[in-house]
């Protein structure tokens, strides 16, 4: 009995060694944690519970059989964020260099269908050189069967990617279909062709970072929601994030201890607004004072600026927060901003996250750049995502709230639950001056007239009373009680029921 | 008494005049320019007049807009404040005209006092000690040795059109005053054109130190003790306090009764104040006289208990002094730190923008100006302010924010007081001095009084970097911050959804990384605290009462107080106290071990590229990569604010890459380009 008992942890022993010490040491010269360790500092100490430590892979081919080191480059497993449930994969680069073979993904999807049926989030920590060549389409097969799990979890459970080392080819389409991937600065990257190919190919020369290191997905493409320092801010960060999100749809939002009046005043906000109606602020202010413990989870800090996406919390429940930044771009909405407000509005309400959306919008991006882009079906993106969520929805219109862009922005008309405005508000199809010239063209050439009648629509439209005389606006409120405001808003609204008719799925405008 | 003054004033001093004009039942009134709409001043008075355009030029110093807001409003009397046009003899005489009272010196003493060589010669002939000197013209090398002896070495020898160090020579004896007047002359004559000598006593060890003087229209005058102002960054005041530890009380008592006797020898009438340069021997000599209220007035009001502004109306409306020389005692001692919207960590450049945050620290309960000091306890703590939280700092006039004053009975405890009321103080959203306060209040140099006013040119010759801290109040920091941590830990454990019975637990061993050092420490925690023991031993008491999300941590450390500014970061906090601005990380062991393995990632160079100061916009960039560009050059212009900011380069350089172009909208610490 003592043989067998030693023997298992022999066993393991040599499993938690993965691709043994020289390749951990190389691991970490790179600046990077093994699979193991990045697994400890993602979950709470002591808790993992792995699977499949001795899986091994069933190849023959090209000498592979001598190798079958126990785990197949992934470890997998469940264990907990501050107590709450959750699957983890965590490849291995110090085994065939984590790449992806029939048995590895097989153990992923093992971990998958767990979370499905018990509802809790998968986060996957990737670091892996691709498909375990020597397998072939077995190999292939395994990435497909990952993808079609990640399809039908999402909108189930919270998926969440970490890249922390290369990251290419198939891949990357795991990853590009979770809510969030996040990825670790100067030590990972992800694309679809290496640089080799597309050297070759297009006869571009750019580096792996150039092509798809962090600052690339976090500043260009906007396929990374954010990027860390180094592993271990990244995982304290994905913590974090867990820390906001519920485990699975049928579940509200967590909720925790809070240490801040939901009452708190804030003078200082009464004056936010500039008296120049083109002069920027930050709405980023707003959101901090608004929020408890002014705790700001963002979502794609350094992608489109004009709009801010995250996680707040009111009442220490999580509250998904979308604001224009008045600060680039004037905060006007534009193909980019659609885009990424539109899948965080519908992250939200996938996931029962009530959405605080602040508003000061001059319109959207005129041009040929953005009208040859499709800002057409892309504003409409943002649109559709905000018509069809039936999660709790909290408008604060700031200051311009013009034209489409008006209605885009949670407005009343499209069930916005709770719509209100600060006094400097000015609800309007557009801006005095651009009213008057189309109105009065005959009178472009009186300088004096024009600005006689511009004056005119300001003080008949540069305010929310007409839109408030209507009902469009519930209420115009104090800048200063926003958050007290907010916070009962939100509270009245915790048994809100709404649904939307049955169909299979809808047509959003992709 | 009059019903209804103006205060031809912005800002802080603003504020401090209506608050006293209030306690005397008063009528106030506030001038305001564009810039000023919101401002603290004009909320505070009775009345307010628009007075035109922002710069000080179109309206607080416009005699005539302020002439038509005092005939608007029906304002019997004006004080000015300080700056502006509290030194205007024009000023004080259009009022005069108006029938309208001056609260300040009649128009004489302005004027007599306005002239640098005009005073001199009064405060002579008033038998006020001044900087012995020659202003004759001197012929020859032979007569400038004999001019120095009558002086007295170490003697300055300097051109009389010179400026900026040229031609100035330095004499300790003979030979280098015959070599001196030689050089300065040559000198002279190559820069200026002009090689005209003069020689005056050079003062080693220069301390300024200023009397504050108070006479009324009848021929009675006082002194209320000095001011020592010697902490001073290029001629701006940073800290200043009353008594000086320098003097002793017959040279107060002298250098007093100099200070009344120049102010009687003017018919002054007011509260003024007369300027000293005192040297190592105590020695002391004029250096001009300042005919208006002080910014440093309110460590004077704090040791004497006297209300100066209070004083100053009661003067202009006729009244006799109430207090005799006998009246002014001295008691405890007072600091006063200028709180300026300038970064030091930028070589004081000025900030301006919107004070997301601003939490003073609270001011003594009691606390009004004028009275007894000390009646609210041991410890005054005084903020003068002009802003509020929400409110913004504007480029157009003066950056100093607010003062803030302690008062104690001993100097040790009035600076342990500013200590503790600097930590306190919460200042967000633009650059300020407040680390640099700090710093100078935990000099060894400045504790031990011994300052001139070289102090800061020779103790930041660099400019300011921060303040690095030792070991032991490191471990103090590490303690509290490993406190803290652990209480915002245990809360996340809280969260709803959780695993029944397989909840996380928080330990009680943690390493606290912070300045490049790491500490192992283990945390007992208990209802009132938390004992925390490091590796060798070391104990601290930790007891607070910060919960997570505060911005300020008072933290009661073995039983004195520690106030921390608090931000969260990843795994830990950025704390701000004593000066220090301090990444502190707060791990497990093992996630201490895990994160030693992690790369230390340099911050880029940025020597090499042209940083954008502001948020802003790019409206021209001046130069193409491969420009050589020299010292001085312009090389882009941002707008920021509606104001064109041109961009210079700093020293020569080639331009490597140019990162943005005209139209880009930049945020602060955006590259805009780089240099080979």
């Amino acid at each position: 009995m003592k043989d067998i008992l030693s023997e298992l942890e022999e066993r393991r022993e040599q499993a938690r060694m993965g691709g043994g010490q020289r390749r951990i040491d190389a691991q970490h010269k790179k600046g990077k944690l093994t699979a193991r360790e990045r697994i400890e500092l993602l979950l709470d100490e002591g808790s993992f519970e792995e699977f499949d430590m001795f899986v091994a892979h069933r190849c023959t081919d090209f000498g592979m059989e001598a190798e079958r080191p126990a785990g197949d480059g992934v470890v997998t497993g469940w264990g907990t964020i501050n107590g709450r449930m959750v699957y983890v994969f965590s490849q291995d680069f110090t085994v065939f260099g984590g790449s992806l073979s029939e048995t590895h993904a097989q153990k992923i999807c093992k971990i998958m269908d767990m979370a499905m049926q018990n509802g809790a989030p998968v986060i996957g920590l990737n670091d892996s050189g691709g498909a375990r060549i020597q397998e072939g389409v077995a190999s292939l097969a395994g990435y497909a069967e990952v993808f079609q799990r990640n399809i039908m979890a999402s909108g189930v459970v919270p998926q969440i990617s970490v890249i922390m080392g290369p990251c290419a080819g198939g891949a990357v389409y795991s990853p590009a279909m979770t809510d969030f991937i996040f990825m670790v600065k100067d030590t990972s990257y992800m694309f679809v062709t290496g640089p080799d190919v597309v050297k070759t190919v297009t006869n571009e020369v750019v580096t792996a970072e150039e092509l798809g290191g962090a600052s690339t997905h976090t500043k260009k493409s906007s396929v990374a929601d954010g990027a860390f320092e180094n592993d271990v801010e990244a995982l304290a960060e994905v913590r974090r994030l867990v820390d906001f999100l519920p485990l699975n749809n049928r579940e509200k939002p967590p909720v925790r201890p809070f240490f801040d009046d939901p009452a708190r005043v804030e003078t200082s906000l009464d004056t936010l607004i500039p008296e120049n109606p083109n002069t920027p602020y930050d709405m980023k202010e707003l959101i901090l004072k608004v929020a408890d413990e002014g705790d700001f989870y963002e979502i794609q800090e350094d992608y489109a600026k004009n709009m801010i996406t995250g996680f707040i919390r009111l009442e220490g429940s999580t509250v998904g927060v979308v604001a224009n930044q008045p600060m680039v771009l004037a905060g006007c909405l534009d193909i980019d901003s659609s885009r990424k407000a539109a899948r965080f509005v519908r992250f939200c309400d996938a996931f029962e996250i009530p959405i605080l959306t602040l508003v000061d919008v001059p319109g959207f991006l005129p041009g040929t750049s953005q009208e040859y882009g499709g800002v057409i079906k892309h504003g409409a993106k943002l649109l559709f995502a905000y018509g069809e969520a039936t999660v709790p929805k909290v408008t604060v219109i700031t200051r311009k709230a013009y034209g489409g862009a008006y209605d885009v922005m949670a407005s009343k008309h499209l069930r916005g639950d709770f719509n209100y405005a600060w006094p400097t508000a000015e609800i309007a199809v557009m801006g005095a001056k651009g009213a008057t010239e189309i109105l009065y063209r005959s009178e472009l050439g009186e300088p004096e007239k024009i600005a006689a009648r511009t004056k005119d629509y300001e003080d008949r439209f540069a305010n929310p009373f007409v839109a408030a005389e209507r009902g469009f606006i519930d209420e115009v409120i104090q800048p200063q009680s926003t958050r007290r405001r907010v916070a009962r808003a939100f509270a009245s609204l915790r048994n809100k029921q709404l649904s939307n008719p049955w169909k299979k799925h809808d047509n959003i405008p992709l | 008494m009059f019903e209804k003054i103006l205060i031809a004033n912005r800002g802080e001093i603003a504020c401090r005049v209506i608050k006293t004009a209030r306690k005397m039942g008063i009528k106030t009134v506030a001038v305001y320019s564009d810039a000023d709409r919101q401002a603290l001043h004009v909320k505070m008075a009775d009345e307010a007049v628009h007075i035109g355009p922002a710069p000080a030029n179109q309206s607080y110093i416009v005699i005539d807009k302020i002439m038509d807001a005092i005939r608007q409003t029906g304002a019997q009397a004006v004080h000015p404040g300080y700056g502006f046009l509290s030194e205007n003899k024009l000023f004080a005489e259009a009022l005069a005209k108006e029938g309208v009272a001056f609260i300040g010196p009649p128009a004489g003493a302005i004027e007599a006092m306005g002239d640098k060589i005009t005073s001199k010669k009064i405060a002579q002939e008033a038998g006020v000690s001044t900087v012995p000197g020659y202003m004759g013209l001197i012929e020859d090398a032979e007569e400038a040795v004999k001019i120095s002896n009558q002086i007295g070495y170490p003697v300055m020898i300097k051109a009389s059109a010179g400026g900026g160090g040229k031609g100035m020579r330095i004499a300790w004896n003979d030979t280098e005053a015959r070599e001196g007047f030689q050089s300065s002359k040559n000198e002279a004559a190559n820069s200026f054109g002009d090689d005209r000598i003069f020689i005056e006593k050079f003062v080693t060890q220069p301390r300024h130190i200023e009397i504050q003087v108070l006479c009324d229209g009848h021929g009675n005058g006082i002194y209320l003790g000095e001011r020592e102002c010697s902490i001073q960054r290029r001629n701006q005041k940073v800290v200043e306090e009353a008594p000086s530890p320098f003097l002793d009380e017959a040279t107060r008592k002298a250098m007093g009764e100099q200070a009344v006797a120049l102010a009687k020898a003017v018919d002054y009438a007011s509260a003024g104040t007369v300027e000293f340069i005192v040297d190592g021997e105590k020695n002391f000599y004029f250096l001009e006289m300042n005919t208006r209220l002080q910014v440093e007035h309110p460590v004077t009001e704090l040791i004497t208990g006297v209300d100066l502004v209070e004083q100053m109306i009661r003067v202009a409306n006729g009244e006799k002094l109430s207090l005799t020389q006998e009246d002014v005692k001295l008691t405890g001692w007072a600091i006063e730190n200028r709180l300026y919207a300038e970064d030091p960590y930028r070589n004081f450049l000025p900030s301006i923008g919107r004070l997301t945050t601003y939490r003073p620290p609270a001011e003594t309960a009691a606390y009004t100006p004028g009275t007894a000091p000390g009646a609210a306890g041991d410890v005054v703590v005084r903020n003068d302010t002009g802003v509020y939280e929400g409110g913004e700092i504007s480029m157009y006039y003066d950056p100093m924010i607010a003062k803030l004053c302690t008062w104690a009975p001993t100097r040790d405890a009035a600076i342990a007081a500013m200590r503790v009321a600097l930590d306190s103080f919460e200042v967000e959203g633009i650059g300020h001095n407040l680390p640099f306060l700090s710093a100078v209040m935990d000099h060894p140099r400045f504790i031990s009084g011994e300052m001139t006013t070289a102090f800061i040119a020779e103790e930041y010759p660099d400019g300011f970097e921060g303040v690095t801290l030792p070991e032991a109040e490191l471990k103090k920091i590490a303690a509290s911050a490993a406190a803290m941590y652990r209480v915002a830990e245990i809360r996340r454990t809280r969260v709803s959804g959780r695993m029944d019975n397989h909840e996380r637990t928080v330990g009680t061993e943690w390493v606290v990384s912070l300045q490049g050092q790491s500490f192992p420490l283990s945390i007992a925690a208990d209802p009132e605290g938390s004992t925390v023991t490091f590796e060798d031993g070391t104990r601290h008491r930790v007891a607070s009462d910060w919960t997570p999300g505060k911005s300020l941590a008072r933290i009661d450390l073995d039983g004195a107080p520690l106030v921390l500014k608090v931000n969260k970061i990843t795994s830990g906090f950025r704390l701000r106290s004593r000066g220090a601005d301090l990444k502190v990380h707060v791990r497990t062991p093992r996630q201490a071990e895990l994160a030693a393995l992690m790369p230390e990632k340099l911050p880029p160079d940025t020597s090499k590229m042209l940083l954008c100061p502001m948020p802003g916009l790019i409206v021209q960039v001046n130069v193409e990569v491969g420009d050589e560009v020299q010292e001085g050059q312009a090389l882009c212009t941002v707008e920021a604010m509606k104001m064109e900011n041109i961009l210079r380069a700093e020293k020569k350089a080639v331009v490597s890459k140019i990162n943005a172009g005209p139209g880009d909208s930049l945020a602060v610490d955006d590259v805009i380009m780089e240099f080979e």
